[in-house]
């Protein structure tokens, strides 16, 4: 499997890290050698902060074949709050708790196992904030 | 540059060829074409093919193709542009030919889809997206048409069953097109009741995975005479781009590919939508038709549903829509369906389709042939070279 896929998207994965131009601002989510906006090459890391909200999302019933095993499941399409928006699951809902417009929050869970001796992928996911004592959990 | 003409067409149906390897399908395609044209050989093959490396285990499909297709040592080679590859490899074929570069070129496009299990298909088909950032997160290609879906039912409020519209003229009139997969009708009630691959899209929005190859000749419409084949001019075949991942697009439910595209096929053809006759739409889903109607020019944002209703798509409607089926009536060999748009709008134009969905005396036929969710759209506008 692509181990060296996985090692090389950790920041992205895990910190959500994208770039931010230096020239104008512009964020992007994945990083970008090339700024879309302005067509600088001249960036820095940026992490996102993880909130946003459900722009459409989706329930997957027939799934790639690593995923066959999750279906249902879903998929939705997140704004960020810094402007960008990105491609993940949602978790910690049931199916028909989904709806446009809801605030989500990204959490780091399993995101699928490559077959019985392939290696656990994570990732993130997003998820309803949580508000109560669980955050100190 | 030369102005470019189609003077030969070919097409295997499009079935579950478990009987037939690639070869043999694309080599059946390309020889109808080429005997349609009454040409021995080639100056050069375009190959349109998204997914021979994986799912027949067979890449370097150039040299194979014209190997078999008895063309020994002429230049062959594949173009891939997901979905869109047909499209892209008429594209290059009018590239060499315009030119001056070639005078006669072959376009064959070619996909086997049912080697595998469904599943396995459908991690193949999601390759179309951004690996890393859309597959990798459980979305497989029929989910990002459902994000669109969803998302447009939920701005312009409209219902599910509201986009029945489309599958159900693809059916009627894929019943007549003997090379179409599918040949029974569907209603409003048995789209509604069809099971959600990837809720909102259902199984009757999609069009389904299937085995085929269509061919054309291209040729300088100076050299026409010298053909045997009834010529079709091509005015316009333009390629417009967008980024891969939907969640990089400022406006997702607007498709910048299919703008940029269209806005240079009408300009180069001299045409507006009002002159179309009739529009092989890229409908591999019905959100993508109400998209490409509206980014096409035919129907303002969020009204494209609302205009097929009132304008009419069957064949006597206003703007007669997937005329041989389309890609849910016909199906949807994914790298050929290019190719196979491009073969039907001929037919129209030639007036050879089978009497019950002929388009009477068209004038201008467009086909949009779209790879993944937009990222390559081509858009060819073609006319009868006498009128």
């Amino acid at each position: 499997m692509d181990i060296p896929r996985y090692w090389r998207l950790k920041d992205q994965r895990y910190k959500l890290q994208g770039t931010r131009c230096n020239d104008c601002g512009h964020l992007s989510f994945p990083p970008r050698l090339v700024c879309p906006e302005c067509k600088s090459r001249n960036y820095s890391d940026y992490r996102f902060k993880g909130r946003g909200t459900l722009y459409s999302y989706t329930i997957i019933y027939q799934a790639p074949d690593r995923f066959d095993d999750q279906a249902p499941y879903l998929v939705g399409l997140i704004d960020l709050e810094e402007g960008v928006r990105v491609t993940a699951q949602l978790t910690d809902m049931t199916l028909d708790e989904a709806s446009i417009g809801m605030p989500l929050e990204m959490v780091i869970r399993q995101i699928c196992e490559d077959g019985a001796r392939g290696p656990v992928l994570y990732g993130f996911k997003f998820r309803p904030p949580f508000t109560g004592q669980r955050d100190s959990a | 540059m030369r102005k470019v003409a189609i003077v030969g067409i070919g097409q295997t149906p499009v079935r579950e060829h478990w009987q037939s390897n690639l070869r043999d399908l694309a080599v059946s395609a390309l020889r109808d074409a080429m005997d349609d044209a009454g040409v021995e050989t080639l100056d050069g093959v375009t190959v349109g093919n998204m997914l021979s490396g994986a799912l027949s285990d067979q890449e370097h499909l150039g040299s194979l193709i014209v190997d078999y297709a008895g063309l020994d040592g002429v230049e062959g080679m594949k173009i891939e542009a997901a979905c869109g590859s047909g499209g892209a490899a008429v594209r290059m074929a009018v590239k060499a030919v315009a030119s001056g570069l070639m005078d006669t070129v072959g376009v064959v496009a070619v996909e086997k889809l049912t080697e595998y299990s469904g599943n396995h298909s459908t991690a193949a088909l999601a390759t179309a997206a951004d690996a890393d950032y859309e597959t990798n997160m459980g979305l497989s290609f029929v989910g990002i048409n459902a994000l669109l879906m969803r998302r447009y039912m939920h701005e312009y409020g409209y219902e599910k069953r509201d986009f029945a519209v489309f599958p159900v003229n693809a059916h009627a009139n894929a019943v007549h097109n003997p090379h179409a997969m599918f040949h029974f009708q569907i209603d409003e009630k048995t789209y509604s009741a069809s099971k959600p691959v990837a809720d909102p899209v259902s199984l009757l929005d999609a069009s389904p995975i299937a085995d085929g190859a269509a061919a054309v000749i291209v040729v300088a419409e100076e050299d026409v005479e010298k053909y045997k084949g009834m010529p079709i001019s091509i005015l316009a075949c333009e390629v417009g781009t967008d980024t891969l991942a939907l969640d990089n697009r400022k406006n997702p439910l607007w498709l910048r590919g299919v703008e940029r595209s269209v806005k240079k096929a009408y300009h180069v053809a001299g045409v507006t939508p009002k002159d179309i006759s009739l529009f092989e739409a890229h409908d591999a889903f019905s959100i993508m038709t109400a998209l490409s109607l509206e980014a096409s020019g035919f129907a303002e944002a969020g009204e494209a549903l609302r205009f097929a209703e009132k304008t009419g798509v069957g064949i006597n409607g206003g703007l007669p829509l997937s005329t041989m089926g389309g890609l849910k009536g016909r199906g949807h060999p994914v790298g050929a369906t290019g190719v196979y748009q491009v073969v039907e709008a001929i037919t129209q134009l030639r007036g050879e389709a089978p009497s019950p969905i002929q388009i009477p005396r068209p004038r201008y036929a467009m086909t949009q042939n779209v790879g993944g969710s937009g990222a390559t759209v081509i858009t060819s506008i073609l006319t009868c070279l006498n009128k």
